[in-house]
């Protein structure tokens, strides 16, 4: 019996999502009075066994150039054959990109339920429930999983990371890899810009702006903040932005501890791409904006104003602490 | 050449989310249904172009539910789609669903399988992938560009902070998202078509759930905006800094 975590990694760098899975994965094993071991796939420069201090004890690394590609056939083979050998009867994964590829994977090759996007921990007290989002953040639903294997996939930055002290064991694990059928022909990274889905701060904006020239007061705050940069559907729309920044309904939809949306009436498609954030702080020279009665902190005036203003004062409480 | 397209029925995105029965089940009291978004607008959409590039091609519509499954797969098959198939069960379960389309995908040998990326009710982005281990196929998720060249695919996937493109020989399951088609509205003669669009009924394959909704719960309201005035951006900052805790 112990919980198994999919570490996912990228460049040989474990992703921030995978640590909060760690951490997620050894508060269960704790609950559960098992251990957590965590698998990782291909090729890293990571010491990993400094992820013991997130609280996994034992890590099997396949480190097989291989896996360095995503093919989520290959990916959930390996699992499932490390869940098998680690008699793993939990496997969590972040509900990231390649989360949502393997996981479900996973679960069907194993015939174990799956709960995908959890955001706590598991209920064991009468069974096995976890509480996930639905709705697009609108509502939560309790899953009971009844098979005796079972899969959760966590969503990013719902699970707080605790570092504390310790080193987890690393050990090969020699797993069948077989012929990749997936031919990764090209990578575009975004370079030196905080990915959407994984910054805990994101400064958005909208029609308000007025036009693409006039972002640069929004990337000054973003730059402060060391926040991803995002945008409403019409802005990405006119080619405002790229639209990778679109956040929202059919965009990407984000859960960042800070949202700031700057000249966004919030209609109801974009905030079922923000409605996760933790806290919402709405700028709008329009009192009346629905953002409004989602937002938590807002300001009332013009965008042009206050937003130069916001970066100073950030930068002014940054050179006092 | 085979698509296959899963089709699911969702309530619109602006429809007000509330439950009944001590909160187990979703209030549908007034709400309007609509096709899953993804899936309509760009796995449907998509399919349908590479049928007007290939017009040999078939596609065949299917979706996992009860009979009120049915106005909704008709207006999908108004957008296009040759028939549909209507699977007569319902479930929460990811697992009972996608077991139920490897089912059909298996008796209709395709080639390619579409799903949407996620439906706007469940959000589990789970249906695609549990498809392709069931019928032992590759699996492209969150595609943002789809290309076919004979039986070789070329897919444009997300991943963290950019994208990759991927080369793919087929049969192969694809999970679509915003760029791999754009929006149509179905035209009168689709709709008249539609109408008499073959939607066959299969009873369901006996498969165990895995799961089950115990019951749901609606986020604490929030407390209300704190506004602060446009000359007192500092008292933002404060706030959010020793309040929030966010900065």
């Amino acid at each position: 019996m112990s919980v198994l975590i999919f570490i996912d990694q990228t460049e040989g760098h474990v992703k921030k999502s995978s640590l909060e899975a760690i951490t997620y994965g050894a508060d269960l094993a704790k609950q559960l009075g098992t251990t957590a071991e965590g698998i990782v796939l291909g090729t890293v420069t990571e010491d990993l066994s400094a992820l013991g201090k997130y609280g996994v004890t034992k890590i099997h690394h396949v480190a097989n150039e291989t896996l360095n590609h995503l093919d989520a056939q290959l990916y959930a083979s390996v699992i499932s054959e490390a869940a098998a050998a680690s008699g793993a009867n939990v496997i969590v994964f972040s509900h990231n990109q390649t989360g949502k590829a393997v996981a479900a994977r996973v679960a069907a090759k194993l015939k174990a339920g799956l709960v995908a996007g959890a955001c706590a921990l598991p209920d064991t007290s009468n069974g096995f429930v976890v509480k996930k989002t639905v709705f697009s953040g609108k509502a939560f639903a309790n899953i009971s999983i009844q098979s005796s294997v079972k899969v959760i996939s966590l969503n990013p930055n719902s699970y707080k990371t605790v570092a504390t002290e310790g080193t987890a064991s690393v050990a090969d694990f020699a797993a069948t890899v077989g012929q990749p059928r997936v031919k990764v022909t090209a990578v575009n990274k975004i370079t030196g810009e905080v990915p959407l889905t994984e910054a805990d701060i994101v400064v958005s904006g909208g029609r308000g702006l007025k036009g693409p020239e006039n972002w640069g007061i929004l990337l000054d705050l973003a730059k402060e903040l060391g926040a991803a940069t995002a945008c409403s559907r019409p802005v990405g729309d006119a080619h405002w932005r790229p639209h990778h920044e679109h956040v929202g309904q059919t965009g990407v939809q984000v859960a960042p501890n800070l949202y700031i949306a700057i000249g966004i009436s919030g209609a109801i498609q974009h905030l079922a791409g923000v409605n996760r954030s933790k806290v919402i702080v709405v700028i709008n020279k329009d009192p009346e904006a629905p953002f409004f009665k989602a937002a938590d902190y807002g300001i009332v005036g013009d965008a042009f104003e206050v937003v130069p203003q916001l970066t100073a004062a950030i930068q002014k409480l940054k050179a006092g602490a | 050449m085979k698509i296959l397209v899963c089709v699911s029925k969702t309530p619109d995105t602006t429809a007000k989310i509330a439950f009944t029965d001590g909160n187990t089940k979703f209030d549908e009291a007034g709400v309007q249904w609509i096709i899953n978004p993804y899936d309509e607008w760009y796995s449907l959409v998509r399919a349908i172009e590479l049928k007007e590039a290939n017009p040999a091609a078939t596609i065949h519509l299917v979706t996992v539910g009860n009979a009120d499954a049915e106005p909704i797969i008709r207006k999908a098959l108004a957008l296009g789609g040759d028939e549909a198939i209507r699977v007569n069960t319902d479930s929460s379960d990811a697992f009972y669903i996608a077991a139920q389309i490897a089912e059909v995908a298996k008796q209709g040998g395709y080639d390619l399988v579409f799903t949407g990326k996620e439906t706007i009710d469940y959000n589990g982005s789970s249906i695609g992938g549990m498809i392709a281990e069931l019928i032992d196929a590759p699996y492209i998720s969150l595609a943002t560009k789809f290309d076919l060249n004979g039986t070789t695919a070329t897919v444009v996937r997300e991943i963290e902070g950019g994208e990759e493109t991927a080369e793919v020989a087929l049969p192969l399951v694809v999970s679509c998202q915003k760029g791999v088609a754009e929006q149509r509205i179905p035209n009168m003669r689709g709709i008249m078509a539609a109408r008499t669009k073959p939607l066959k009924v299969v009873e369901p394959a006996a498969v165990d759930a895995l799961t089950t909704v115990v019951g749901f719960e609606l986020p604490p309201a929030k407390a209300g905006v704190k506004l602060v005035a446009p000359d007192n951006v500092e008292e933002l900052v404060r706030l959010l800094h020793e309040e929030a805790k966010a900065i």
